[in-house]
């Protein structure tokens, strides 16, 4: 500082002085603006790279070292960012324990991890993409429309209040009560495990849309009469009255007719 | 027996109330029989329980005029219930029920307990009874002269034995039809798919390109012309019994059909219809190319010709024969081979 205060009365302090500062401001941003463009540039390949990073230490012992799929798990050449997205986010991958189904489960990568597995495999071939917000914008949709969409299709394996049901051998359609709009427009496009692919050509956004509203509708719908048992109709309350409700009228019975003392 | 008060321990006697004393089973008093306070308390109970039901009448007829029907009220157990459901429920129930309990207390606790033998009747009818009957037939018999007049007896024997005809009759129009229409046997056999027939989806009647379904792909389909045979003919008839499924998969895991090349592509349409009960099935595992039917795990798998592999299915699923027309669109190329629905007895 000395320096400074020795020659701040210097004709030639002030034009250095502000040499000084041109330069480094100019080449700070020609610095930061390269930069910028390049992230721009390569955000994409990062994240693919950052996705094989995570794919190679988490998911070759089933799907192989170039996702090509192997006797324990199916490729994932072509199944596109929305299956990913789907199968991770929702827990379901990676896989706990083999079985007769990948199981709902607290999630093992971040969103951030999430999306640049997705990025990975979405670019080892084309494949139903992540959908934008745009498409899953269901405000405007016919929920009636939705409600008989979602009976033609949907309802033979979720059931018709979207509670879920059984398959064949330990195999299940879980219940669509705790699903996101984007979990289910992407497993309409993608098709998880023993569900079709519902896919844009057959089923319009339009109507993937109203789909999504009815079954929002359904996970909304209060339940003024408490203790559903499954909303399973028939089945659990004709269980339920011929165990509890006769227990309970048996138990009467045997009031009415024991002696006073 | 109005000199009597309910607390009088000898109330209870079987003489004091007219009944003969059952001499096998020794009569046991209540407490309430011997001890006054306990009869007031028993008294004060059955009281109570009715002066509460009035109360909750009155609480239901308040909570049904004055409760939000849209609030929602936590209740464990039952989880977010209506609270007007909930309370009115609760309130109805509860009234009605302590009426019947308290009559009931009232009946154990403080009416009369004696031990009365009521005798059982015989079953048979008394002798007298029988002639009697007998008497009455024989007379009626005489009187009507169902022996003396032939001719009355002969034409009525006659119209008893023809009148059930009529009741027959009707029963032809199961397995013949007018001439020139179709029985309804041969109806059963034929649905509205023909040569070139687009298949549409349902409900959307869009038309489907090949390419739109990929490989574990699965549609719910109907003829293109449902709508306009369902205006004409006014029945679900013929919407039940066109009504297929699409779905798709790798040529290479097709292993047998039921006809030659009716895929196209790897995408082959099966009737959605049960061949055990009729229920309509859509429920398609795309991995094993099962499908299931709900109502009783009857299983056809699509990648053999729709074959049965389990469940109580006698026959396998009718495969439609299907092909694409000059624009691309999936068309029938002909109507099922076999008639699609739960068996009957004319097919064998």
């Amino acid at each position: 500082m000395k320096f400074l205060a020795a020659h701040r009365r210097s004709p030639l302090f002030a034009p250095s002085l502000l040499t000084i500062a041109l330069v480094s401001v100019g080449g700070a941003y020609a610095v930061v603006s390269s930069s910028q463009t390049a992230q721009a540039a390569d955000a994409g390949q990062v994240a693919i790279d950052e996705g094989n990073k995570l794919y190679l230490t988490g998911c070759t012992s089933c799907h192989g070292m170039q996702a090509q799929g192997s006797v324990n798990g199916p490729t994932l050449i072509g199944v596109g960012a929305a299956s990913v997205h789907f199968q991770v986010a929702t827990g379901r991958m990676p896989l706990a324990a083999p079985g007769a189904q990948a199981m709902a489960k607290e999630p093992q990568y971040s969103a951030d991890e999430t999306a640049q597995l997705a990025a990975y495999v979405a670019s080892l071939a084309p494949g139903p993409a992540i959908p934008t917000a745009e498409q899953l914008d269901y405000e405007d949709a016919d929920i009636a429309e939705g409600g008989v969409l979602f009976r033609v299709n949907c309802a033979q394996c979720h059931q018709a209040a979207g509670q879920g049901g059984a398959l064949t051998q330990g195999k299940y359609a879980p219940s669509l009560m705790d699903a996101t709009p984007q979990e289910l427009y992407e497993a309409m496009v993608s098709g998880p495990q023993s569900m079709p692919v519902f896919s844009n050509g057959t089923l319009p956004v339009e109507e993937k849309k109203a789909i999504i509203a009815y079954v929002s509708e359904l996970q909304d719908a209060p339940n003024p009469g408490g203790l559903s048992l499954g909303r399973l109709g028939p089945v659990t309350e004709g269980l339920f009255l011929w165990t509890a409700v006769f227990a309970a009228l048996i138990g009467a019975a045997v009031w009415i007719g024991i002696k006073a003392r | 027996m109005s000199d009597l008060t309910p607390h009088d321990a000898h109330v209870n006697a079987p003489e004091r109330l007219g009944y003969s004393p059952v001499a096998d089973v020794p009569h046991a008093l209540r407490m309430a029989d011997t001890d006054p306070r306990a009869a007031r308390r028993a008294e004060r109970q059955v009281a109570a329980m009715f002066m509460l039901s009035m109360l909750l009448t009155v609480a239901f007829v308040i909570a049904y005029m004055t409760i939000d029907k849209t609030s929602i009220i936590y209740i464990p157990v039952f989880g977010d219930v209506g609270t007007s459901t909930f309370v009115l429920g609760l309130t109805l129930g509860a009234a009605i029920f302590l009426i019947g309990a308290g009559a009931i207390q009232w009946a154990k606790k403080l009416m009369p307990d004696v031990e009365v033998v009521q005798d059982r009747h015989e079953l048979a009818s008394p002798a007298s009874a029988d002639q009697e009957a007998l008497a009455n037939y024989d007379r009626g018999k005489a009187e009507s002269g169902f022996a003396r007049f032939k001719l009355i007896r002969r034409t009525l024997i006659g119209a008893l034995a023809l009148f059930p005809i009529a009741l027959l009759i009707p029963l032809r129009d199961l397995w013949t039809a007018p001439a020139g229409s179709p029985s309804p046997a041969d109806l059963l056999s034929v649905t509205l798919w023909h040569d070139g027939l687009r298949i549409v989806t349902d409900p959307s009647l869009t038309p489907i390109k090949p390419e739109d379904l990929p490989i574990g792909g699965l549609v719910s389909a109907i003829p293109e012309d449902l709508e306009e045979v369902q205006e004409i003919e006014g029945n679900m008839n013929a919407r039940t019994k066109a009504a297929i499924i699409l779905v798709r998969m790798d040529p290479a895991d097709i292993r047998a059909q039921q006809g030659d090349g009716w895929d196209y592509q790897g995408i082959v349409a099966f009737s959605k219809i049960c061949t055990h009960v009729g229920c309509p099935i859509a429920l398609y595992e795309q991995r094993t190319h099962h499908l299931l039917c709900p109502c009783h795990q009857s299983t056809f798998d699509l990648a053999d010709a729709g074959n049965v592999v389990f469940g109580p299915a006698a026959r396998r699923m009718p495969q439609l024969p299907i092909g694409v027309d000059e624009e691309g669109f999936l068309v029938a190329r002909s109507d099922f081979a076999e008639p699609v629905g739960p068996s009957f007895w004319e097919r064998g």
